[in-house]
């Protein structure tokens, strides 16, 4: 069942992946403001390499990503639970959020902040969560 | 709405049990997924529903002109769905994992099996 | 003195640290801290023979209103002072006796523990401290009881005891808390001052409750039996737990309230009725038994029947007897215990009857035993003769069931007469038996428990007055609530209690010369006595076995659609009944729907319908998107966008996750009869009725206050972030969305190990759950690939 794909399917992965990919980052960091957010910029970037997977199969998706899903979810726990010391070297609560407001050229603010590194920590976990379970079945069935 | 809601939440909640008495585990799992969208939306309705009212705060203000939707349930089901997904991998890869090992489909038969 | 009581669990604590570096002396270093405490209780006997109460406080939990305090009054310092004294000649013996066994550590360790919770609640002021030490004596008994945990019997009579005890427990915390209501405290300073307790609603009831604790404690009849079978323990545990100290727990409860509870009509009913009957029984079943433990511990049953039945009848004069009965009892009875274990010791038998002679090698330990025993006989010039005598001047003044009181105390004295004679004789004199072992003079750390308290019965005999002032005096007035005089005469003149212990010695030594005939007289009640309270016990045990086969038949079962019924049912009639007739549902038929609203509910509706009824896989997982998709609808219509993209988004992965899994399970079948799915969609319809009514009833109540609008209002000021679900997620609530992907990790992790973690997924991998804890032969491992790798793939794959 799990065979590389059809031409259409080809063309349609190698085209989306990027772009997907790219909107997930967007909803990921646009996420405090505008709907969009950690779980579900996590949820397109899994269904984008899910989308790879069933183009090119588990071994080019594991190519692609570079780091197993699970060391991504490793990544994810270990952000979100460094964006909870800053708050506590201030001598404030466990998790209390911290802002760096770094200004860029253009008169546009970047909000670094302990919250969003928390987002991004969600985004890695629930990537890899999502992709240790295709890639597992995927590869479970290859055998 | 509420009551319509009320109603059809409970309608989904029988049908979700109705389905995880079955015998078959493949009928489990469809139990199981109809019950975590049950149960997210009795949190929903239970809030109450807004229309048209999602919790942004314009571009500029401090506070969201008027009433908005509750924010915090739609926070909490946000996680359940997410966490949802997570529970029902686990489930149908231990069914599909119990079914290889016992190759039975049936609980009743499974509860037998001590392997 | 907070210190004074916890050392012995700090000391305890230690012991194992101790053990290595003391090694042999271990025993001796342990007995200094009893010998300590018993110096530092015996300071206080000035302040406490003048009447003063002293109390030290400490705020324990001080929300619950539950300190740590401490009172020291006459009868706290006499049991305190035992408990010490005696103890201290136990560790000593316990060094001896139990000399190189490998557990002697953990002994130590229970033992110091038992005596800390003992002095704990013979100290304790606040009813609930008082109740935690009760039931930790209760658990180190167990603990001892059950010491050579190899022995079968040993077990069944540790747990028996556990269980009389501890359910007398549960009735006993049943009647403090009622206690406590009554008096509007859980200090036993306040609540024994209050007048008028005996007149409160409560009064019978808690009674009772607190009475079912002290006679299950102190083995008063019907609950007697655990006591004998308690024997199983070694023997320096059954001279000090199951005679001198913790038995007598249930009798120091009874004394320390009886100035706020006793002195009424049923009081003074049930306390002789019970206690005389156990003096009875205990001495008639002592004189049946010939095991020198069983005929101890019997003797014991009686004298707990004495003290009670004293307590009942509540005069000064009784109170007297009770303290000097109380003293008497522990000082021979402690020293009898351990002449006991040294005839064991060096004979090899437990048997009387096959001992004899024994006064050529065993001179001290003969010497000893005759002055506890004629203690115990109750004979002049001895504490026990002093103590008898007021015993039976308390009887006589007795008001309530006179007649049956005198006679069985005059019957109890003749037996334990006989019973006497039976333990310090028989043994010692006549002809030398043959024994298993060659008897041998045991060590001096157990000679020297029976010799001073052998020795102290003796002193307080010839100078009652000693005892009578240091600590009687004091003891009687707690008890009575007041201060009492005490005047102790070991001469009282010819009057009537010393015609009656003339008659009982006379019928006693009678009793003992014909000791073998009687006996076997007595034999024609064993039957009767076989259907005595102990079958009750095992036929409650065997009930609770058979109700707990009968619940894991019916519910644990094994079957999980029947686990589920269960449960919901339950909570349907709970719930429902909570709902329905505690509250009321206001169905609230404000409608206000568009129809757009109702075609997707409707749809929702429909296709949960469809995943129900479709006999297909694929309908199945069809009508589940429809589900997914049409409640992404209403999240969207309902002002939750991102709501509306998470559940598109998980929709669109769990049909990859459907298609990768699903249709490797075989096709749907029907297993079930049409009135099982009968019996299954009642059930359902009824729940998901419930919830429907659930959710209008949470829509109509607002209980706390929503922290939602402070959320809304501080979102931008606050978290500088402007969509209020996003802030929620990873500012207010970070912590819980940390668990959450946490939660999530977790997942993933089973997923892998289950999926990869088997035979035959990866090339090379063996690993299995048990490979991953036990070493595995080669042999097995190319077994099981050659086995079952092939057929297990093959199922996966043609499935």
């Amino acid at each position: 069942m799990m065979k590389p794909g059809t031409l259409i399917l080809y063309a349609a992965a190698r085209f989306l992946m990027p772009l997907q990919l790219m909107f997930s980052v967007f909803l990921l960091l646009r996420g405090h403001d505008e709907p969009g957010g950690g779980f579900i910029a996590g949820l397109v970037a899994a269904g984008a390499f899910s989308l790879y997977l069933f183009a090119f199969g588990s071994e080019l998706t594991r190519d692609l990503m570079r780091i197993d899903p699970r060391t991504l979810i490793g990544w994810g726990l270990l952000f979100g639970v460094i964006s909870a010391f800053p708050a506590l070297l201030q001598g404030q609560p466990f998790l209390t959020a911290q802002w760096w407001p770094i200004p860029l050229p253009g008169g546009v603010e970047f909000k670094l902040s302990t919250p969003l590194i928390f987002d991004i920590g969600v985004y890695l976990a629930v990537i890899g969560t999502v992709m240790t379970f295709v890639v597992a079945l995927a590869e479970s069935e290859q055998v | 709405m509420e009551p319509i809601m009320a109603l059809a939440v409970g309608l989904l909640y029988a049908a979700a049990i109705y389905m995880m008495l079955r015998r078959s585990i493949v009928k489990l799992v469809i139990g199981l997924m109809l019950l975590s969208n049950a149960a997210n939306l009795l949190i929903f309705a239970s809030a109450g529903m807004t229309r048209g009212a999602p919790p942004l705060i314009p571009e500029g203000a401090m506070a969201p002109e008027g009433l908005v939707a509750d924010p915090l349930p739609q926070a909490l089901i946000l996680t359940a769905i997410v966490i949802a997904f997570g529970v029902l991998a686990f489930a149908v890869v231990l069914i599909h994992r119990a079914y290889e090992v016992v190759k039975a489909d049936d609980l009743d038969q499974m509860k037998e099996t001590d392997t | 003195m907070q210190l004074a009581v916890l050392s012995g669990f700090l000391l305890a604590a230690l012991v194992p640290l101790l053990s290595s570096i003391a090694d042999r002396r271990l025993g001796w270093l342990v007995a200094l801290l009893p010998a300590a405490l018993a110096v530092w209780f015996a300071g206080f006997l000035p302040e406490v023979m003048a009447g003063q109460t002293l109390v030290h406080e400490w705020a324990w939990i001080p929300g619950l209103d539950i300190s740590l305090t401490f009172v020291l009054d006459g009868l706290s310092l006499l049991f305190a002072l035992l408990i010490t004294v005696i103890g201290t000649f136990v560790f000593l013996y316990a060094s001896a006796y139990l000399a190189g066994h490998p557990d002697l550590t953990r002994f130590y360790v229970v033992l110091l523990a038992f005596m800390a919770s003992m002095l704990g609640l013979v100290l304790s002021d606040s009813l609930i401290t008082l109740f935690v030490f009760w039931e930790l004596t209760s658990i180190t008994s167990y603990l001892l009881i059950g010491f050579n945990h190899q022995d079968a019997d040993a077990r069944k009579a540790a747990l028996q005891g556990l269980f009389v005890t501890v359910g007398g427990g549960l009735a006993l915390l049943a009647g403090m808390v009622m206690l406590a209501q009554m008096s509007g405290s859980y200090s036993l300073q306040e609540i024994l001052v209050q007048d008028g307790l005996s007149e409160h609603p409560l009064y019978l009831a808690a009674l009772l409750c607190l009475l079912g604790g002290a006679f299950t404690k102190s083995a008063q009849f019907p609950f007697h039996f655990w006591l004998p079978n308690a024997m199983a323990a070694p023997t320096p545990v059954s001279s000090y737990l199951h005679s001198a100290t913790m038995v007598k727990a249930g009798v120091y409860l009874l004394a320390r309230l009886h100035p706020a509870m006793g002195g009424t009509e049923i009081w003074q009913l049930l306390l002789p009725l019970f206690g005389a009957t156990t003096m009875f029984v205990g001495a008639f079943l002592a004189i049946r038994s010939t095991g020198v433990k069983k005929l101890l511990a019997y003797s014991t049953v009686m004298a707990l029947g004495t003290l009670t039945l004293l307590l009942g009848i509540g005069t000064e004069t009784a109170m007297i007897a009770f303290a000097a009965f109380l003293l008497g009892h522990s000082l021979y009875k402690g020293a009898l215990f351990m002449v006991a274990g040294a005839l064991d010791h060096s004979t090899g038998t437990k048997d009387v009857t096959r001992m004899g002679g024994l006064r050529k090698a065993m001179p001290v330990t003969a010497a000893a035993a005759l002055v506890a025993g004629l203690s115990l006989a109750g004979l002049p010039p001895l504490f026990g003769f002093v103590a008898k005598e007021l015993l039976f001047e308390a009887v006589l003044g007795g008001s309530t069931l006179l007649a049956y009181t005198v006679t069985l105390a005059l019957a109890s004295a003749m037996l334990v007469i006989a019973v006497a004679a039976i333990i310090a004789l028989k043994p010692f004199y006549g002809a030398l038996k043959e024994t298993p072992h060659k008897p041998h003079e045991a060590a001096w750390p157990m000679l020297a428990g029976p010799v001073v308290l052998a020795a102290l019965s003796l002193v307080f005999g010839v100078w009652p007055g000693l005892a009578g002032d240091l600590l009687v005096q004091a003891a009687a007035s707690s008890v009575a609530g007041q201060p009492i005089q005490v005047h102790l005469y070991l001469w009282h003149g010819i009057n009537a209690p010393l015609l009656m212990s003339l008659a009982s010695l006379l019928v006693g030594a009678l009793i003992f010369w014909r000791w073998d005939g009687f006996r076997q007289r007595l034999s024609v009640l064993d039957p009767m006595i076989a259907r005595g309270p102990e079958a009750g016990y095992f036929k409650i045990m065997d009930g609770l076995v058979w109700i707990a086969a009968w619940q894991t038949r019916v519910l644990q079962n094994g079957s999980m659609r029947n686990y589920l019924s269960v449960i919901l049912m339950t909570f349907v009639l709970l719930v429902g009944y909570t709902l329905l007739w505690r509250y009321q549902v206001h169905w609230n038929w404000d409608l206000d729907v568009r129809l757009h609203e109702l075609v997707v509910v409707g749809l929702l509706v429909a296709a949960a319908g469809v995943a129900c009824a479709t006999a297909s896989r694929l309908g199945a997982v069809a009508s589940m998107g429809a589900v997914g998709f049409s409640v992404a609808l209403i999240f969207v219509l309902f002002s939750a966008p991102d709501l509306g993209i998470t559940q598109v988004l998980v929709e669109t992965l769990t049909v990859i996750l459907l298609v990768l899994v699903l249709f490797r399970l075989p096709a749907f079948v029907s297993l079930s009869t049409p009135r099982q799915r009968f019996r299954d969609a009642v059930v359902a319809l009824l729940t998901g009725g419930l919830m429907t009514l659930l959710i209008m009833k949470t829509i109509d109540v607002q209980v706390f206050p929503s922290i939602s609008e402070y959320m809304v209002e501080q979102s931008q000021p606050l978290a500088y972030g402007r969509n209020i679900v996003n802030v929620i997620l990873v500012d207010f609530r970070a912590l819980d969305t940390l668990g959450e992907i946490f939660v999530l990790a977790l997942a993933a992790m089973g997923v892998y190990a289950m999926l990869k973690l088997h035979p035959g997924t990866e090339p090379g991998s063996n690993l299995r759950a048990g490979s991953l804890i036990l070493p595995r032969r080669e042999d097995d491992v190319a077994d099981d690939q050659s086995k079952k790798d092939p057929s297990a793939v093959d199922e996966g794959r043609t499935s």
